[in-house]
């Protein structure tokens, strides 16, 4: 079975380590916060100008000037700091921040990322898309694997307007965890249920399956 | 009355000598630290053919967006669109012109813009549309391409405290763009919710200095929010 929303966050969360400043993207990347492993503390930061980044407010605690990237009101965790778009594209650029993880049309397997625009059909622009991915060494693009007309957006070359060149290492899509490495895909885990087979059907770029390739575990639901 | 006092009595006086085809730069992240009263009076004036340079361009109805219905920008440099109905359709219809810039490189346009840097090195946007035409240098063994300052004839921005010397202050993420825009105009125009006087502010507290600033004026703001998200009780 391919992943649900709550799986791709659940999975990304597994990658947050003790002492990480992180930059979620919206969407699905944002819900990772939910599901931050016991005994990890992260720092989440926002590109408009916070690190430390809290949980959705109450009622009674919503402020219009507190808002994340995504232009929702939050609040903010124990210890953070406030500061402009410039300081916080410097942290950015400049290489400070742990992990990055944000979503994508297409990649392909020389590393690159298209996510910003389908020329003609939808212009929403970059935002901070373009200034992450350039910065970050350690990024996880989340996506689907293939279109719902299971054509693959895993590709040997991106053909929409890229938002960045040969930066991507790691891919989580709704059916597998996978590495970039010299112009190839490496397929790490795959989606319990989820076949080899399936996925390389639906991957269209250089794909190297490794003899043992583990299913994905995600600890019981708690209800 | 100092020579250092920038406080203006009215809206029309703040943006005062604004000219039609203009280049304005504006404070603000989405809705949040807009600097709302002063877009309202750039509509009041009617000012057309404007180059605005800000992180988004509103919505529909408030901020930068309503400068849109009587087709007031000619040009929009922007990082994020979306959100924008008018705006999307404007810019297919070809109406507006629209150059999408990164938003670290947009921060750093007019950081540098203030600074007196004419142009900076950047990897952001090297290998995609951002980066064609420009010039590309290699820096330990990693591509940057150049990027040129932006200046205004105007910014508007808005913060939260100012004394009457426009020392400014900044609340929470309505900070944003607002210290960068407001360097890089060259008539810098700013509201606040409230102005206190000559040494009622910390001199360490003091985010942007009051150098920057050429006219003051106190507002009242609507501060819409775009997405009111919750959490349970």
């Amino acid at each position: 079975m391919a992943l649900t929303r709550e799986q791709l966050a659940q999975r990304v969360a597994q990658e947050f380590q003790d002492g990480y400043y992180i930059n979620l993207g919206i969407g699905i990347p944002t819900l990772a916060a939910n599901y931050v492993p016991e005994g990890v503390e992260v720092m989440l930061q926002s590109e408009n100008g916070l690190l430390g980044m809290g949980p959705f407010p109450r009622e009674d605690e919503v402020d219009p000037d507190l808002i994340n990237a995504g232009k929702q009101t939050v609040t903010m965790a124990r210890g953070a700091s406030l500061f402009s778009s410039a300081d916080s594209f410097a942290m950015i650029r400049g290489g400070h921040v742990d992990l990055t993880v944000l979503g994508a049309f297409e990649v392909d397997c020389q590393g690159n990322i298209a996510s910003y625009m389908i020329p003609g059909k939808l212009i929403k622009g970059m935002g901070g898309a373009m200034d992450l991915v350039a910065g970050a060494d350690n990024i996880i693009v989340t996506m689907t694997h293939a279109s719902k007309h299971g054509e693959s957006k895993l590709l040997r070359e991106c053909t929409l307007p890229l938002t960045g060149k040969g930066c991507i290492k790691r891919v989580l899509t709704d059916l597998a965890l996978l590495d970039i490495e010299d112009g190839r895909f490496i397929l790490r885990e795959r989606a319990p249920g989820v076949s080899v087979e399936d996925i390389a059907r639906l991957t269209e770029g250089a794909l190297v399956i490794p003899e043992h390739v583990p299913e994905m575990s995600f600890p019981p639901a708690d209800g | 009355m100092s020579g250092f006092d920038k406080v203006v009595g009215s809206y029309e006086e703040a943006m005062a000598g604004l000219e039609d085809n203009m280049t304005v730069i504006a404070g603000g992240f989405g809705l949040c630290g807009i600097p709302e009263n002063l877009i309202k009076e750039i509509r009041r004036r009617g000012t057309r053919g404007l180059t605005m340079v800000s992180n988004n361009c509103g919505t529909d109805k408030y901020g930068l967006g309503i400068l849109l219905a009587d087709k007031q920008i000619r040009k929009m440099v922007a990082s994020y669109v979306g959100e924008n109905a008018l705006f999307e359709a404007q810019m297919m219809s070809g109406e507006l012109e629209v150059e999408l810039t990164p938003q670290g490189t947009l921060a750093e346009k007019m950081r540098a813009g203030g600074a007196g840097i004419p142009a900076f090195y950047t990897a952001t946007g090297y290998g995609t549309p951002v980066g064609e035409g420009k010039e590309v240098r290699v820096f330990n063994g990693r591509h940057y391409i150049l990027e040129e300052a932006i200046q205004g004839d105007f910014s508007i921005a808005k913060a939260w405290k100012a004394d009457r010397y426009g020392n400014l202050v900044f609340r929470k993420t309505a900070r944003n763009f607002n210290p960068m825009a407001i360097t890089a105009g060259k008539i810098a125009v700013v509201e606040v919710e409230e102005i206190v006087e000559v040494g009622a502010l910390d001199p360490d507290e003091i985010h942007l200095p009051g150098i920057y600033v050429d006219r003051l004026i106190r507002g009242t703001f609507e501060k819409n929010i775009e997405q009111r998200t919750v959490r349970g009780a």
